[in-house]
């Protein structure tokens, strides 16, 4: 079965825990009044509509969020940043929370689809990592309009024995295993797939050929193109939820993908029992870093409820929680201590100083760049 | 004769209602809605105004402003599109018609290339479903009452799953890991897994299997009204089995196969969902294309008019379907 159906079910059957658990918070809420909590500042309806990232929080936290809190959470998740555009440019989507990646958020905030956070409703705001927050900076000047929750990057994720069986000297710590024909081509049967995000892809393909990655010349896009074309036929397919399953399963044996989907696919490997032994690397050549980040639509209808939600997911116990279990790195610097080791001390979430200097944030592209970088990423996809 | 003015009856203040009704009946006689209920033409009217209310409100109404939309430009705002009039002083409006994302579809290969690659995929997934629906078809026709019933339930029993669970079974089946490789490897067929996934095949796979009731159904509904003693005189006359098919049943039957094609064939155009799930992203059919437009472009006038374009290229094939059918009314009368 594939990744977005069971994440369909999973989001479902989340909701249908929700809408179970909404009755214990409610009776719950007056005994948290009674122990100091009086003072949440909530809206009269008790309800707050959040749409994240699927597979991107610990399952036990928004449970917990709605006990002390006594306000009800329908959670709702998506797999593309492009599906949650539509829905926020369409306008009245109902959501009080949405969490886009840093460069869409960068275009919805100039089409004035947020409104600025009033940073004194977010306390933990103050346990935020100062280096991440700047970095978002680049995308949401002076952060007005958004809080990062976390971070990642897109790499290379393989199948360790099947990749060193393909071929024994692979160098799985560089983009050459994607756009180096000579090297991709070995991998063709046992399962090659890309992420189906043109701006991302098209940026690491000139990192790979040292240039800027968000670059905008045509001559670069050009370049990127070539070397896309070239490596087309040992691609299976290009698809940015699927591969989380595939390679688990070992249906994929190399995938460009997201880290902690990597991770987390690593982790399901492991589960599984079936001796499938997962990894990930950022590339020494370096790569991009994308921050998804919670803001609040002008609409929203339950501000005082985002406003808590955001701060809960913020407090660093929480913001621990969610690391441990999802693999991306957390904005939260007080969460540090708390979280496991192996995670920390993963250098694929927790990057070395050395290679954060090599991590570029993908800036968001004017209008005439975005259809030419499609048009290139179709004729790519579609190998002519 | 000099018409007499009809004495006024008096106005009653009290109670009036009915007394109003009194007047209005001597006067004039019965309303003219009791004389529409004695022929039943309100109800008939009302019979055809849920059809219409439906059609202007699910289709005429988005299509209006789908069409809108096509002729607007992109901007980065909610909406994502300007907007097409905007009143510059109390008396004029400025009316922008942008008739740019038409001729953009033209300019670029990717819009034809992919309307013929869609036309193509549709074509080849409606022979295939004529070719295994005529069959069953005829043979449900040809089965007795009962075991006819029978096998009509079995065609549309799965219909009471999801579409789309159904598009994901053929996952599970078509995969490398999937049942069917597994089965062939250990029967001892195949050493290594066959790549059914992200292929032209599985999408034909895909589309063949869906569509194929809306295939059957119309061919039985044809193929169960023929009169099979036409057969018998042609067996009696020294006619072969094949060529008494070949020139009474499938002359016969077109009006059916036509029907059938129609209905696999339209929706198979615009079709979305089994290329995406099981096709490879090489195939290119014109819903990937406006979806692209509409989510990765952020394009929606192009993708407007994208949906237009598509819109008329069916509009053909259903009207021949109109004629054929009005025909096909006109010869039963």
């Amino acid at each position: 079965m594939s990744t977005s159906l069971r994440l369909l079910m999973l989001g479902a059957t989340a909701a249908l825990l929700v809408s179970c658990g909404g009755k214990p918070a409610g009776e719950a809420a007056p005994a948290a009044d009674a122990t100091g909590a009086a003072a949440l500042d909530t809206d009269a309806e008790k309800v707050v509509n959040v749409y994240n990232w699927s597979d991107y929080v610990d399952p036990t936290v928004i449970p917990d969020f709605e006990k002390e809190t006594g306000i009800k959470v329908n959670y709702d998740v998506f797999d593309s940043n492009e599906v949650l555009e539509t829905k926020l440019l369409s306008g009245n989507t109902g959501y009080d929370v949405v969490v886009p990646s840093a460069s869409f958020l960068e275009r919805q905030i100039k089409a004035g689809v947020f409104m600025t956070l009033d940073k004194s409703k977010i306390p933990n705001l103050a346990n935020a990592d100062p280096v991440i927050t700047e970095r978002v900076a680049l995308h949401d000047p002076g952060n007005e309009h958004s809080v990062n929750y976390m971070w990642g990057t897109s790499g290379v994720g393989y199948n360790v024995d099947k990749v060193k069986a393909a071929m024994p000297d692979a160098p799985v710590d560089s983009w050459r295993m994607f756009y180096d024909p000579a090297v991709v081509s070995k991998f063709k049967d046992c399962g090659v797939t890309l992420l189906d995000a043109p701006s991302e892809v098209v940026g690491t393909v000139l990192i790979y050929l040292g240039r800027d990655a968000n670059s905008e010349k045509p001559e670069d896009l050009k370049a990127a193109e070539d070397v896309l074309m070239k490596i087309r036929p040992y691609v299976r397919y290009v698809n940015s939820s699927k591969y989380i399953e595939d390679l688990a399963n070992g249906e994929i044996c190399l995938a460009l993908g997201w880290s902690g989907d990597v991770l987390q696919s690593r982790d399901r490997a492991e589960e599984a029992g079936k001796g499938i032994t997962i990894s990930y690397h950022i590339p020494k050549e370096g790569a991009i870093a994308f921050f998804d980040n919670f803001a609040i639509p002008k609409d929203a209808k339950h501000v005082k409820n985002a406003y808590l939600f955001i701060d809960y997911m913020m407090r660093p116990d929480v913001a621990a929680k969610n690391t441990n279990y999802v693999n991306f790195a957390s904005n939260n610097a007080a969460a540090l201590p708390m979280i496991d080791d192996e995670v920390k001390n993963d250098e694929s979430i927790y990057p070395t100083p050395e290679v954060m200097a090599k991590i570029v944030p993908d800036l968001a592209e004017s209008p005439e760049f975005t259809r030419q970088l499609t048009r290139s990423w179709t004729r790519f996809k579609t190998g002519r | 004769m000099a018409r007499r003015p009809l004495p006024q009856p008096p106005v009653r203040l009290v109670g009036g209602r009915l007394g109003l009704w009194w007047q209005l009946f001597f006067r004039f006689g019965p309303p003219r809605w009791t004389l529409y209920m004695r022929h039943n033409w309100a109800g008939k009217r009302l019979v055809i105004a849920v059809p219409y209310v439906w059609l202007l409100l699910f289709f005429l109404i988005p299509f209006i402003i789908v069409f809108k939309i096509s002729f607007s430009e992109v901007r980065l705002a909610m909406p994502p599109y300007a907007p097409l009039w905007e009143w510059v002083s109390e008396r004029a409006v400025d009316v922008r018609l942008n008739f740019g994302n038409y001729l953009f579809l033209l300019t670029d290969d990717l819009y034809v290339s992919a309307y013929l690659y869609s036309l193509k995929v549709a074509a080849i997934s409606t022979l295939f479903c004529l070719l295994i629906a005529y069959p069953m078809a005829y043979g449900i026709a040809r089965s007795s009452p009962a075991t006819r019933n029978l096998y009509l339930m079995l065609i549309i029993l799965p219909f009471w799953t999801s579409f789309l669970l159904r598009v994901y079974a053929w996952i599970g089946l078509l995969q490398n890991n999937g049942v069917i490789n597994k089965v062939l490897m250990a029967i001892g067929i195949i050493d290594e897994p066959i790549t059914m996934m992200q292929t032209d095949f599985a999408v034909f796979i895909g589309i063949v299997y869906s569509y194929l009731p809306f295939m059957i159904l119309p061919l039985y509904s044809n193929l169960e009204k023929h009169d099979f003693t036409l057969l018998e005189a042609a067996a009696d006359l020294g006619a072969s089995p094949i060529k008494s098919f070949l020139r009474i049943t499938l002359p016969l039957s077109v009006p059916g196969i036509v029907a059938g094609s129609l209905l696999v064939f339209i929706p198979a155009v615009g079709e979305y969902v089994i290329p995406s799930l099981l096709g490879s992203t090489d195939q290119l059919m014109i819903g990937r294309v406006l979806s692209d437009e509409f989510f990765a472009n952020r394009d929606w006038p192009v993708a407007s008019a994208v949906a237009i374009a598509m819109l008329l290229l069916l509009m053909v094939p259903i009207m021949i379907f109109q004629r054929y059918q009005a025909r096909e009314l006109a010869g039963a009368k």
